[in-house]
């Protein structure tokens, strides 16, 4: 089928689909009004909440902490077999919404069960339909997951779609496009190739990384906003059994390679049967040792100072009845 | 069933998860252990079986079931195993009547015609949709008022075989995914299903198939051959990764590795390096 695999066949232009930032950093679910979020989900899971009702308005709907900048962020979310990143989808879509609207496209997306109830045009279709009915305003698409869209349609496609959604979606609103869609996608990174994840990741206006040491999950989030430098900044989270987001400063401490100074050396000649330590004498002989090879200023003066001593060395040689000592030859007696 | 597995993955029978989608995986070695051990353990746990075979015949599993405690013959006849034989069934596909639907058509689509290009959502591209509505089938709730059986389970040995069989990845994927709605989230049911992994980076198929199914899991068994080499003592090694802890805490120790040894009517596991005959 050649859906999403192999090189992307082209590339499209960069969409102004950027959340609005106005209200405030951070998302406050207590007060404000929120936009209208909807979610499209791809592989179900019955704990994800099924409130409809809406309501739109202004507001930040990050759901990144304060202490990030606050603008809106769009664009997929990558992540492993090892470190999944559906918790922190649902803990995203959990922080921000005030209106959830749920499309549930896990049933049945294919159209096996043939009741007459799906859209044409498949998954891709109920997207379009989906946003072609929702209210003019900042609206945030959640998708589990951006993968089964891309196993499923060209790269191309699925970007045009994106691309035509946030278009379609301003046109109606009236403002500009920058303010009104935000798309917040799931990818899972061993299931695609370099192509089609270069595609999406240049469409998108931030990328989440997720990965982890040490039982930690980390969340490497790289920024690109036009006319600036991209930023990339490291989160440590978790994700609570109620969906919230628990967010560290830094990475856990057992990963830090610090020494833990309060260890006591310990001495490995301590409980021998055998008495490796010197005494204070010992050691001075030790010290003042000359090594027999070590060229020495004394070894050197010795070399030169010339002429005998009495200490010269004489060999003194007794030859016993068996020798036969030949002054010319004296190695004649032997047996070579 | 294995009971050292049993304690390794914290579960009895009686205490069965539900709604659950287990990943067997194999690499380097042969995994189909793990497959004969799920299936003895839903039916001691008395839940309905559907068991897609593709692999062996059904002596096959009798004789290993009979080895582990459990008598597929007597299950199958009290309705509590739904046995499709896929290397019996599929000669049938040939000779039968083109209109009778059968799950495994897809043998005779395939190879009577060339896989066009076209979106997986219109109707005439192959799929495993027959193969999907006879597992919707057999795993029906009984209407008798009285719940007979425990919670319906899905048992397919294996998937990778479809892949040799023409099928492509996402048709697989689709399967599955249609089956987890039905077993999993409908019915509060669970699926097992096993994988090779060839380990061969050019098998883009497989590999796409290995890796969304991951994806989807809550539990992964995967049993790897040791790097070093084939050993007498100890066969091969088994990680175990729970994808969904069913409590997150702050050391999530949700990965552990054992290596095995399987002898004639059990799998005995110990720590890396810890084998009996070793130490």
């Amino acid at each position: 089928m050649g859906a999403g695999r192999g090189k992307p066949r082209a590339l499209p232009t960069r969409p102004q689909y950027r959340a609005s930032a106005e209200g405030g950093s951070g998302a406050d679910p207590g007060g404000e009004a929120g936009p209208a979020w909807s979610g499209v989900g791809g592989a179900g899971d019955v704990s994800r909440p099924r409130v409809s009702g809406r309501r739109t308005g202004s507001c930040g709907l990050l759901p990144l902490p304060p202490t990030t900048a606050p603008n809106g962020s769009s664009g997929p979310s990558r992540d492993s077999v090892e470190w999944e990143g559906r918790s922190l989808l649902k803990a995203l879509i959990k922080k921000a919404a005030l209106g959830l609207v749920y499309y549930d496209l896990f049933r049945d997306p294919l159209n096996w069960a043939q009741t007459g109830e799906a859209l044409p045009g498949g998954p891709l279709g109920a997207l379009q339909a989906m946003c072609e009915r929702t209210d003019p305003g900042p609206v945030t698409v959640a998708l589990d997951s951006l993968s089964w869209l891309l196993l499923r349609l060209p790269c191309a496609a699925l970007c045009q779609a994106l691309c035509a959604m946030s278009r379609q979606h301003a046109c109606r609103g009236g403002g500009p496009a920058a303010e009104q869609l935000c798309v917040l996608g799931l990818l899972h990174r061993e299931l695609h190739g370099p192509g089609p994840m270069g595609a999406l990741s240049s469409l998108a206006q931030a990328e989440v990384t997720l990965s982890g040491t040490a039982g930690q999950a980390s969340a490497h989030m790289l920024r690109r906003r036009p006319r600036q430098r991209p930023t990339l900044e490291t989160l440590w989270f978790s994700v609570l059994p109620d969906l919230s987001l628990d967010l560290q400063g830094g990475p856990p401490l057992e990963s830090q390679p610090h020494p833990d100074p309060h260890t006591p050396q310990v001495d490995p000649a301590s409980h021998l049967t055998f008495n490796l330590h010197l005494s204070k004498r010992e050691r001075e002989a030790k010290d003042s040792l000359t090594l027999p090879f070590q060229f020495s200023s004394e070894k050197q003066q010795a070399l030169l100072r010339p002429g005998p001593s009495p200490a010269t060395s004489r060999i003194f040689y007794e030859p016993d009845a068996f020798d036969d000592l030949d002054p010319e030859d004296p190695d004649g007696d032997l047996d070579v | 069933m294995f009971p050292e597995l049993n304690n390794l993955l914290n579960t009895t029978p009686d205490r069965a998860e539900q709604g659950k989608l287990t990943l067997l995986c194999d690499a380097n070695t042969d995994g189909s252990f793990l497959v004969h051990h799920f299936l003895s353990f839903y039916l001691k746990a008395n839940c309905k079986v559907c068991f897609v075979a593709l692999i062996q015949s059904f002596s096959h599993y009798n004789i290993v079931g009979q080895k582990l405690g459990v008598s597929l013959t007597v299950a199958r006849e009290c309705g509590q195993l739904v046995f499709l034989e896929g290397l019996k069934s599929s000669v049938d596909v040939f000779f039968r009547a083109q209109a009778e639907p059968h799950p495994l058509q897809f043998l005779r689509s395939v190879s009577l015609q060339p896989s066009p290009e076209v979106h997986a959502w219109e109707a005439n591209a192959e799929n495993l949709q027959p193969l999907y509505e006879f597992v919707r089938e057999a795993l029906k709730p009984v209407d008798d008022g009285e719940a007979a059986w425990r919670c319906p389970v899905l048992l397919v040995d294996d998937l990778s075989v479809l892949l040799s069989l023409g099928m492509g990845a996402v048709a697989v994927l689709d399967f599955i995914h249609y089956c987890r709605a039905t077993v999993c989230w409908e019915r509060k049911g669970n699926i097992v299903a096993l994988v090779h992994d060839s380990g061969d980076t050019e098998d883009e198929e497989n590999n796409i198939l290995l890796n969304g199914l991951s994806h989807q899991s809550h539990l992964i068994l995967r049993a790897e051959g040791l790097a070093t080499g084939f050993c007498r003592d100890v066969h091969g090694q088994l990680r175990i990764l729970w994808r969904t802890p069913s409590q997150p805490t702050t050391q999530r120790d949700w990965s552990l590795t054992y290596q095995y040894k399987i002898q004639d009517k059990s799998v005995s596991f110990f720590a890396k390096g810890m084998s009996p005959a070793v130490l």
